[in-house]
């Protein structure tokens, strides 16, 4: 008697379990075929070291994810970002590429900062044949069919800032960076360039990445009396040279300093005080005058806090997230390949001004300014190229290559 | 190559020792006594220095943006507790349970340095943060001319006297310290004596943190305030405290000594990575004669 009875009873409950899971599998299927969301991913250092750049990147990319799904998404679709940790690892990076374009099927990743990471997962959205947003000036040599490269490359920061500085009376260089590919390719470029164009070469010195006692460099500076130090160290380093640089008695009014890698966001952990009048070179400043980037810092304060601030890798990924998304609604579809075809010479107003997407080497047409630190921590631009610039992955300076189109990279003909 | 630069350079070589020496003490304090290798001991360091910038905040909210001089004064014993409480309490439910295992040790302390940047990240941002320097550290006396001795530098120095002259009077002169020398020396016999040798441990794990947090205070003037700041120092700090020897304090003043001196003065006969390679490379060299390092100490225990 009790055996049935509670035969009974598990039976009644497996055919609940089955009425109630079929039906829900039927409502969702429903519910799906009317609007799923796409799925994009975004891929950054949220810890390690990196995390000190790249979680802003992410926060910018966020934003223009909310923002498009409050005016309705594209193709009538919400955009769901799937958000991974790269761990400031460059396998971790590969690894958690193809995790986002196996397993969770998104149709384009926003992501990456340190060269060496898009090196790591370059191979992987070539092997998927897959598509990458990628948002930090760089130092070129590099045209990919998968990527789309929304920072500056060599031509559209590095030999512009040069140039100005060689017609505003700046003739010798002292160049410092940190030791890695990026500084050394980008002073590979200078050199080249204060050959052709003029200047002289005073001094080179390259310190290991989180070096922290610059004395020693400052007294070589001193002794070598550039008119500029042309510097290209990344991270906490930066903080420690100018530091230690200002208490050494050094202002910019004695030996200016034009840096590649700092921005606005990168100031506030330096302390403007001790960056005071120096300059950086760049395609966007969060106080430039547009009513794009008026709109757009005062939607990143009013998301993520009235003290943060944007800078230019913030702001190229955040229009690179528009620039997706109006290649999507061009395509019809966000299937990578064909939104690859789509985005090619699609241009955008971005908060920098202008943008458009080169169709032949997959880089960006921006603007090229200059500015020099405020007691605020802010930028005052005191040049501008005016218009968009060409970008030039290859230059002939120190190349001999040239871009026919993405991914298809030949030598120049003699 | 001018006069301004060799003094220049005799300047810098002390003054990177005085860093060097300030880092590497409290590491000093807790390898050589207890044996622990703490690899988070630059985490304390961290922390030390993120003391300096929340001490600021609340200065700068209450007193107005005067008052840097008196929070950073204020701040270096503030550190010197915060690290030492946090020291105290990593003893308590971590380390204790390691003595004797120093490859666990190592991994352990490892963990914990990882969980301490992180929590850095998330409760101050993974960005540096930014500490005004007082008013008074600002600029530097006119040597001669073309050489600037940075006020901050100087203060350094002074610092770091001051700390191993501290530490000298509290080893060598108090009963406690006596009872840490003896734990150093023969542990088991000290127990015999009746020390009780784990609340020793205890307060020397301690000591050492303290010593890193007011260490943080000092770099905060030179360098950046960051989750990954004491991964900066870390390597060097070990380095003195290898070439030096355990356990003395004599080896870890020569240890800093002979690292900041001739650091910079390869430095400038050469390039900053290579400096660095050549350092290195005679370190290895000379531990592959005397493994013991510049001072060692001639203990009665059995290993």
């Amino acid at each position: 008697m009790l055996k049935v009875k509670s035969r009974t009873f598990i039976l009644s409950i497996f055919i609940i379990a089955v009425v109630v899971s079929v039906g829900s599998v039927w409502i969702n299927a429903a519910r799906s075929a009317e609007k799923e969301p796409i799925k994009v991913g975004i891929l950054h250092s949220l810890s390690g070291t990196m995390s000190i750049s790249e979680v802003a990147v992410k926060d910018g990319e966020l934003l223009a994810i909310e923002e498009i799904n409050a005016r309705g998404g594209v193709l009538g679709r919400k955009i769901a970002p799937i958000i991974e940790d790269g761990a400031s690892d460059w396998p971790t990076f590969a690894e958690k590429a193809k995790k986002l374009i196996m397993k969770d099927k998104v149709a384009v990743v926003f992501g990456c900062w340190t060269s060496a990471s898009r090196k790591a997962v370059l191979p992987v959205f070539e092997k998927y044949d897959h598509l990458l947003f990628y948002p930090v000036q760089y130092e070129g040599l590099e045209a990919s069919k998968n990527i789309i490269y929304t920072g500056a490359t060599a031509n559209q920061q590095i030999m512009p800032g040069v140039t100005w500085l060689l017609k505003n009376g700046h003739k010798k260089f002292y160049l410092l960076g940190s030791d890695y590919v990026f500084p050394r390719t980008c002073n590979l470029i200078v050199k080249a360039q204060l050959k052709a164009e003029g200047g002289t070469l005073v001094g080179e010195e390259y310190t290991p990445l989180g070096h922290t006692e610059y004395s020693t460099v400052i007294s070589k500076i001193k002794a070598a009396k550039p008119d500029v130090v042309f510097n290209s160290l990344n991270g906490d380093s930066n903080v420690a040279f100018f530091k230690q640089l200002r208490s050494a008695g050094i202002t910019a009014k004695d030996i200016p300093t034009m840096s590649v890698s700092i921005a606005e966001d990168e100031i506030r952990g330096i302390g403007a005080e001790n960056m005071l009048d120096h300059l950086a070179v760049w395609n966007y400043f969060m106080n430039m005058e547009t009513p794009e980037n008026k709109k757009f810092v005062a939607a990143y304060k009013a998301r993520y806090g009235k003290d943060r601030v944007t800078d230019d890798p913030i702001e190229a990924n955040y229009f690179g997230v528009y620039l997706w998304a109006k290649a999507v609604e061009k395509a019809g579809t966000p299937d990578p390949l064909k939104v690859r075809a789509a985005v090619r010479g699609l241009k955008f107003k971005a908060p920098e001004g202008e943008v458009t997407v080169d169709p032949t080497n997959n880089h960006v047409w921006k603007i090229v300014q200059v500015g020099k630190v405020k007691p605020d921590g802010q930028f005052d631009i005191i040049w501008s190229s005016g218009k968009p610039v060409a970008p030039d992955p290859f230059p002939s300076l120190v190349s001999n290559k040239i871009v026919l189109e993405p991914g298809k990279i030949v030598d120049r003909k003699k | 190559m001018g006069i301004e630069t060799l003094l220049s350079q005799i300047f810098n070589g002390l003054s990177l020792s005085s860093v060097l020496l300030l880092v590497g003490l409290g590491l000093s304090i807790t390898f050589g006594i207890m044996g622990v290798i703490n690899f988070a001991h630059g985490e304390f360091l961290m922390v030390g220095a993120y003391v300096v910038y929340v001490l600021q905040g609340l200065f700068n909210k209450f007193y107005g943006h005067g008052a840097a001089g008196l929070s950073f004064l204020i701040s270096l014993p503030l550190s010197f507790f915060v690290a030492a409480l946090l020291g105290f309490l990593l003893e308590k439910v971590l380390i204790r349970f390691l003595y004797g295992r120093p490859y666990e040790g190592i991994l352990a302390t490892w963990g914990c340095s990882l969980i301490l940047q992180q929590a850095a990240r998330n409760i101050f941002g993974a960005n540096n943060v930014d500490v005004t320097s007082p008013k008074w550290l600002a600029g530097g006396v006119e040597a001669m001319p073309g050489l600037q001795l940075p006020y901050n530098r100087l203060f350094i120095l002074a610092l770091t006297t001051l700390c191993v002259v501290g530490i000298y009077l509290y080893l060598y002169r108090t009963a406690q310290g006596r009872r840490m020398r003896a734990v150093m020396q023969n542990r088991d016999m000290s127990a015999c004596l009746g020390i009780r040798t784990r609340k020793v441990d205890t307060f020397t794990f301690a000591l050492g943190s303290g010593l890193a947090g007011i260490a943080g205070c000092a770099v905060s003037l030179l360098g950046s305030i960051g989750p990954s700041t004491g991964q900066n120092y870390i390597i060097d700090a070990f380095m003195v405290v290898v070439l030096g020897g355990t356990g003395r304090l004599a080896g870890t003043i020569a240890g800093a000594l002979v690292m900041g001196v001739l650091n910079p003065v390869f430095e400038l006969i050469s390039t900053s990575s290579m400096g660095k390679v050549i350092l290195f490379i005679l370190v290895i060299l000379f531990l592959q004669g005397k493994p013991q390092g510049l001072f060692s100490l001639k203990t009665r225990a059995l290993d």
